[in-house]
Formats: structure tokens, sequence, C-alpha cells
């Protein structure tokens, strides 16, 4: 299966990084990071580039990195549609001190738009 | 949520718990402090029974534990909590829990669905947030889901206005 992960720096998305990245050394899955600027985070690429690279090295994965530039969502599933993915990757929200569960801008965009499959991670 | 959402004028008085009052289906119903000894097992009953089509934004959790775990965060170190009780049970719960910038607080309000639709909600909120005033809490805020009319209502006529309307959950927000 072909894997489009979308990360912007926030800490649901590098728990979905992490967690998809475990679960891809073990179905050696075809693993893309696309790193987006999530305006809601201040992380820059160049970091979170620096973050996937040690869960990739610390799991013995292999992914192609790519950085998208503008409007996170819209970019993430044009990508995802253009080259053929399989399936979309995101962190699936942060919760609040409630416990509430609060979806990001870009997973919202991504869901009410892919026609790729979206997973969430929780 | 930024300092700038709220509201400049603080809401107005809150009653002091505990109220007794009848509610519309005649069940005398009390509002007063949470306390840990007494209340905790039948909180957890509360929300071990709560139908599970009410739940929001992953609350109340479902199953035991994770009841527990989430009970644990929300009635711990700086948290305000008033339980709203029928006879020996309860059936309905109001909770701050702190938030970022100090004297800031996230608010969620449940009521079982028996009780739900007969003023217990608006007696739990206004006695929870004179609780968290006393308590020296000055901003509030809440997020409900944006189809939920009869919730934002009753924040409405507390005093609470809306403060981000563009995402999913519709915010809203008190100064007390």
């Amino acid at each position: 299966m072909k894997l489009l992960l979308g990360i912007g720096g926030s800490d649901d998305s590098i728990h979905a990084l992490e967690r998809a990245v475990d679960r891809v050394a073990e179905t050696g899955d075809d693993l893309t990071v696309a790193i987006l600027r999530n305006p809601a985070t201040e992380a820059e690429p160049a970091a979170i580039e620096e973050r996937v690279q040690a869960v990739l090295d610390d799991a013995g994965v292999s992914a192609v990195v790519r950085h998208l530039e503008g409007d996170p969502g819209s970019q993430l599933v044009d990508l995802a549609e253009r080259e053929s993915f399989d399936r979309i990757v995101l962190g699936g929200g942060e919760t609040s001190p409630m416990g509430k569960i609060k979806l990001g801008g870009i997973a919202e965009f991504v869901l009410l738009n892919s026609h790729v499959s979206v997973t969430l991670v929780r | 949520m930024s300092r700038d959402k709220y509201p400049a004028e603080p809401a107005g008085a809150f009653p002091d718990p505990p109220t007794t009052v009848e509610d519309r289906e005649d069940r005398s119903i009390t509002v007063r402090r949470y306390d840990e000894e007494r209340d905790r097992a039948a909180l957890e009953a509360m929300y071990d029974a709560f139908d599970p089509a009410d739940r929001a934004q992953g609350i109340p959790p479902t199953g035991a534990d994770r009841i527990a775990d989430w009970l644990d965060s929300i009635t711990g170190e700086g948290t305000v909590n008033v339980v709203a009780t029928h006879r020996d049970t309860v059936v309905g719960h109001a909770t701050l829990v702190p938030d970022e910038p100090e004297a800031t607080a996230e608010l969620a309000i449940f009521v079982l669905q028996d009780y739900q639709g007969a003023g217990i909600g608006t007696l739990l909120i206004e006695t929870l947030l004179g609780a968290g005033r006393a308590a020296g809490v000055e901003r509030v805020w809440l997020s409900v889901e944006r189809w939920n009319e009869p919730a934002i209502s009753l924040y409405e006529k507390v005093g609470f206005v809306p403060s981000d309307t563009e995402s999913f959950e519709h915010e809203m927000a008190i100064r007390l």
C-alpha cells in the first residue's frame, strides 16, 4: 500500500508519524512523508525533517520525505490524488484540558475533500 | 483560547451551593459541590449509565477504566466540580478544568438522559460558575457541537457569547 503521511509539527502529527512508522516496519508499506506548514504551530520544516529522519532511523524504515509549500490541506490532497496514493495518514487532533477531541484544521479540510481514504491516528 | 475572545463585562450573580429545587417533573434536585468521598462511586455510576449517543468530542469516555481515568483528571488539583443529585443518585455533573493562562478554565456539563429538559442543566451551570468565581476563576470557555441548539441556548442564557465559530465545534466564552 502507498501511504502519504502529512506532518506539520503539532504533537498529534508527531504521534501519527511514530505510529505509522511502527506499522510500516511490520507491513513494508511504501511510505512518503510530506512536511507541511501548519499555521497552528511554529515548527520549522527543517526541525520537523530532523525529527522525521530520527523516527525513521530508529525503526529502520526508509521513506521519501517531501516538502509541501502553500495551503497544507489542499496541497496534501492534491499530491495524494495526483500520484495515486492509497491512503492519507494524519494526526487525529489534540485534546483539550477537559479531554475533548479537537480536530485540526488540516484534518478537517482533508476529511471533507479527499477522494483518497484517510486515516486519523488517535 | 486568547484573552481577547472573552466578553469585556463580567457575568451577573450566581447561586451559592447547595441549592435545592423541584424540577419540571416535580423531582427534588439538589445541586452542591462535589465531594470525592461521598460522590465518586455515584458519579462513576452516572457515567456508566450515560447514553453514548449523547457523547460529544469523545467525552464522556466509555468503559469503567476510561471513565475512572477521566474522572481522576477532571476532579483533580485546581478543578471545580458540582453535582446534581436526586435521592442518592448523581443525575448531573458540571466541571471546570484549569487551562492556560492562569484563572482560565474549560467547562463541561452532563445531565443523565432521564433528567434532561427539566431545568437541571441551567441550575448546574449557574452553580458551577458561582463556585468557579469563588475559587478565583476569571475566564471560562467551552466547545459545543454546532448543531446542538438546546445546549447553545442554555449557554447563551447564562451569559456565554460565541468566541470561535469557524471550526467544527462552536466555541463560547464568559467572564466571571
